[in-house]
């Protein structure tokens, strides 16, 4: 019996202890799982989630130089990864950081859900000269400013030179003379394409749509239960019709991107043509299996209308402050400042390949002038990219953009792989879709 | 358990009433750390998950009480149907297949003595032993255009490899995967019921002239048929509830495998994508209503063979 009870405590006491293990976390998580050093302890901590390549050196770079305010940086995952985690976070009331990091496309979808706090009331307005028209139009939503711009994706064009050269081609400068270079390789009889359309493109896809001047949706934050939707313009429905042409004799590839399979033809010679955003030459450069012999080169995107060019993005983040924010002028300060000197960008350009929205280096000569290794000593921001950022005036992304993109990739999968539908179809029927899950969403058609 | 009741004579009833308290209180005390994981990570999630169900969150104008309006909607939804006629196909195709490799594999290793039979036990059940989304990630390169075998085999033969991961093969491709994973399982279930067998019935069949395959027809299958009920009814609440091997091939596969392919992906996509957690939960539970009605249904069909009173 003695040993009975003596038992029943010793189990007790195990588990208690056990539990106890299970320290509570309301306030010290954050400090407890910095990624990076904490330069001043005592200072005020803002928790951050970024996924740059090389952040490390920019949050010592911060850390070093703010007295005041110290990052504590983790890598919560990539994209998608990331959101699904800040998702959970805003719905169940805790856990999201100080400072997250965002591509603009998802702004409004966590902007909608009272997520993101309004940087126009914490000095939003000191930052504005520095950053473009286009990459400001981007982070706000009529007067409110959602997010502090950090990198953008002006896109461009990546052609392999020697590729071209050996079948006697010239980089295009336009789509009909793209569709013409196509089919002068496959006739060569060369073993790859010129190039891949993904379906599974996402924002790519909505920018080739917009470089053919379709506008998909008109959202304010202002009216939150307002929104346009036109995503079967005839622009849209002449660039998914002009690829599916392509894709049907064999000209492009319809592989999806971001695949095992894709990175390794993306350098192995398979695709000519890499139709790239700014942040496309960090990316190829980080791909296993590349081709020695390979002569990359950028130009511009080709065009529909020679004398009327129009530049599109694709991605680019920024930051912004969310709602859980304990100290949100801190917070704000980490959002404008941690990529807001010369020394921060001098990293994220040379050891992260990002392109700068901030105007003092994005107009400074050492970006312009910079010859990148690469691309065999070009000047890909004179040549291509500057141009490209400059011209861009910004989108208009829906508020459920995730489910927006879903559905876009499988219609555009109904049309270049399964050829189950036209374009024009496709981009009705995708009408259709959208219109129905915003009115059920309870919002209002424009 | 009366061990201790035989010894107790009546005249100590009162002590020995206490007695059996205090054990049953000791036992509490044992059970208790289990139970409170159990309600706090299990029970109590349960009952919040269906409260949230009983809500509409829409993006534009938030959350409100709707009841049950959102079940009526689950069950009505295209996408949730589609994706549940989806998983009952491939139960129909799956189970089969399951049952068939871990019955015949059973079924001769059950009459082989040798050496050769231990070692095949441990190969088929090898992939068992494998996380379910390490294999699936590993079949997903082997399936890969690229980076799997199946280009290099065919070239042997001269024809040209399918691919695996298109919308008319994925089907198949994914049949495969599971049941290279779990058949290893369900034989050793299988097999441990035809290890139960006593022998000598064997021996009476062959004295009335029975050859190897009436003994396992008409003798074996019969016997272990409540094994063979046990392993079909987790099989039927495992394809049903089919997750995981579709999500890890959707990052090769994202245009042959949509994100409301199953009705469990449907739930994830909902509630991550979407940011649609209330409606999420309903699916959650539609889907395990379904399961229920599917399980129970089987197991009282089967009641005969099924061995359960």
């Amino acid at each position: 019996m003695k040993s009975k009870i003596l038992a029943g405590v010793g189990i007790a006491a195990v588990a208690a202890a056990a539990l106890t293990g299970c320290s509570s976390s309301d306030g010290s998580s954050a400090e407890a799982s910095c990624t990076n050093k904490i330069v001043n302890e005592d200072a005020t901590q803002v928790s951050v989630w970024a996924w740059y390549p090389a952040f490390e050196d920019v949050v010592d770079e911060f850390n070093n130089t703010h007295d005041d305010v110290q990052i504590c940086w983790t890598n919560a995952g990539q994209g998608n990864d990331e959101y699904t985690k800040f998702s959970t976070a805003i719905e169940s009331g805790s856990g999201a950081p100080d400072v997250i990091m965002l591509e603009a496309e998802v702004l409004s979808s966590f902007s909608i859900r009272d997520a993101l706090v309004d940087l126009s009331e914490y000095g939003a307005a000191d930052v504005k000269d520095n950053y473009t028209e286009g990459a400001w139009k981007d982070v706000s939503s009529g007067d409110s400013v959602y997010a502090i711009p950090v990198d953008g994706g002006p896109m461009g064009m990546l052609y392999r030179k020697d590729i071209l050269d050996q079948y006697g081609i010239a980089a295009p400068t336009t789509w009909d003379e793209f569709g013409a270079a196509a089919q002068k390789l496959k006739d060569a009889g060369a073993p790859g394409v010129l190039a891949n359309f993904p379906p599974n493109g996402r924002a790519f896809t909505q920018a080739m749509f917009a470089q053919n001047g379709s506008v998909p949706f008109v959202y304010d934050n202002a009216n939150p239960t307002d929104i346009g939707i036109d995503v079967n313009d005839q622009g849209s429905k002449d660039v998914l019709a002009y690829w599916e042409d392509l894709a049907s004799k064999g000209l492009v590839n319809v592989d999806e991107a971001f695949t095992a399979d894709y990175n390794t033809k993306l350098v192995d010679g398979t695709y000519a043509i890499y139709l790239a955003a700014a942040w496309g030459p960090g990316y190829l450069q980080g791909l296993e299996g590349s081709d020695e012999s390979a002569q990359w080169q950028a130009a511009p995107l080709p065009q529909w209308d020679a004398a009327d060019p129009v530049q599109v993005n694709w991605g680019g983040s920024t930051f912004a402050v969310t709602s859980q924010a304990k100290d949100k002028e801190a917070a704000a300060t980490v959002a404008k400042d941690v990529f807001g000197t010369e020394q921060a960008w001098k990293i994220g350009i040379e050891k992260a390949a990002l392109f700068p929205l901030w105007k003092p280096i994005l107009e400074s000569d050492y970006f312009r002038d910079l010859e990148y290794p690469f691309f065999g000593g070009q000047q890909i921001n004179k040549d291509v990219f500057l141009d490209a950022a400059a011209g861009y005036k910004g989108f208009t992304f829906s508020p459920f953009q995730n489910y927006a993109y879903d559905q876009l990739q499988q219609e555009v999968t109904a049309v270049v792989v399964d050829a189950s539908k036209d374009s024009a179809t496709a981009l009705d029927d995708l009408q259709a879709t959208l219109e129905k899950y915003a009115t059920e969403q309870g919002f209002t058609l424009q | 358990m009366t061990t201790h009741a035989v010894a107790a004579p009546p005249a100590r009833t009162g002590r020995h009433r206490s007695g059996i308290e205090r054990r049953q209180r000791v036992g509490w005390l044992f059970v208790a750390p289990f139970l409170v994981i159990f309600a706090a990570f299990l029970i109590f999630p349960l009952i919040y998950a269906f409260g949230m169900s009983l809500f509409s969150s829409t993006l534009a104008t938030g959350t409100k009480f709707v009841g049950l309006d959102n079940y009526l909607k689950a069950f009505t939804d295209p996408l949730f149907l589609g994706g549940l006629g989806r998983v009952a196909l491939y139960a129909l195709v799956m189970i089969p297949a399951q049952l068939v490799v871990a019955l015949v594999a059973a079924l001769l290793l059950d009459n082989l003595a040798t050496w050769l039979s231990k070692a095949s036990r441990l190969l088929i059940f090898a992939p068992y032993a494998i996380p379910v989304v390490i294999g699936a990630l590993m079949w997903s390169f082997l399936y890969s255009p690229r980076f799997g075998p199946a280009g290099t085999i065919f070239e042997l033969f001269g024809l040209d490899a399918p691919n695996f991961l298109s919308s008319g093969t994925i089907f198949f491709s994914l049949v495969n995967v599971v049941t290279w994973q779990w058949s290893g399982y369900y034989m050793i279930v299988i097999y441990a019921a035809l290890r139960s067998i006593d022998p000598a019935i064997y021996e009476a069949a062959r004295i009335d002239g029975a050859n190897g395959w009436q003994i396992a027809t008409r003798i074996k299958v019969p016997m272990i048929s409540s094994s063979m009920i046990m392993v079909i009814t987790f099989a039927l609440i495992g394809t049903l509830q089919f997750f995981t091997e579709p999500t890890v091939l959707r990052s090769v596969a994202s245009g042959a495998l949509p994100a409301d392919y199953t009705p469990n992906m449907y739930a994830f996509a909902l509630a991550f994508s979407y940011s649609q957690f209330n409606y999420a939960s309903t699916i959650a539970f539609s889907l395990a209503i379904v399961v229920f009605i599917g399980s129970f249904g089987f197991l009282f069909l089967t009641r005969k063979q099924n061995g359960l009173k």
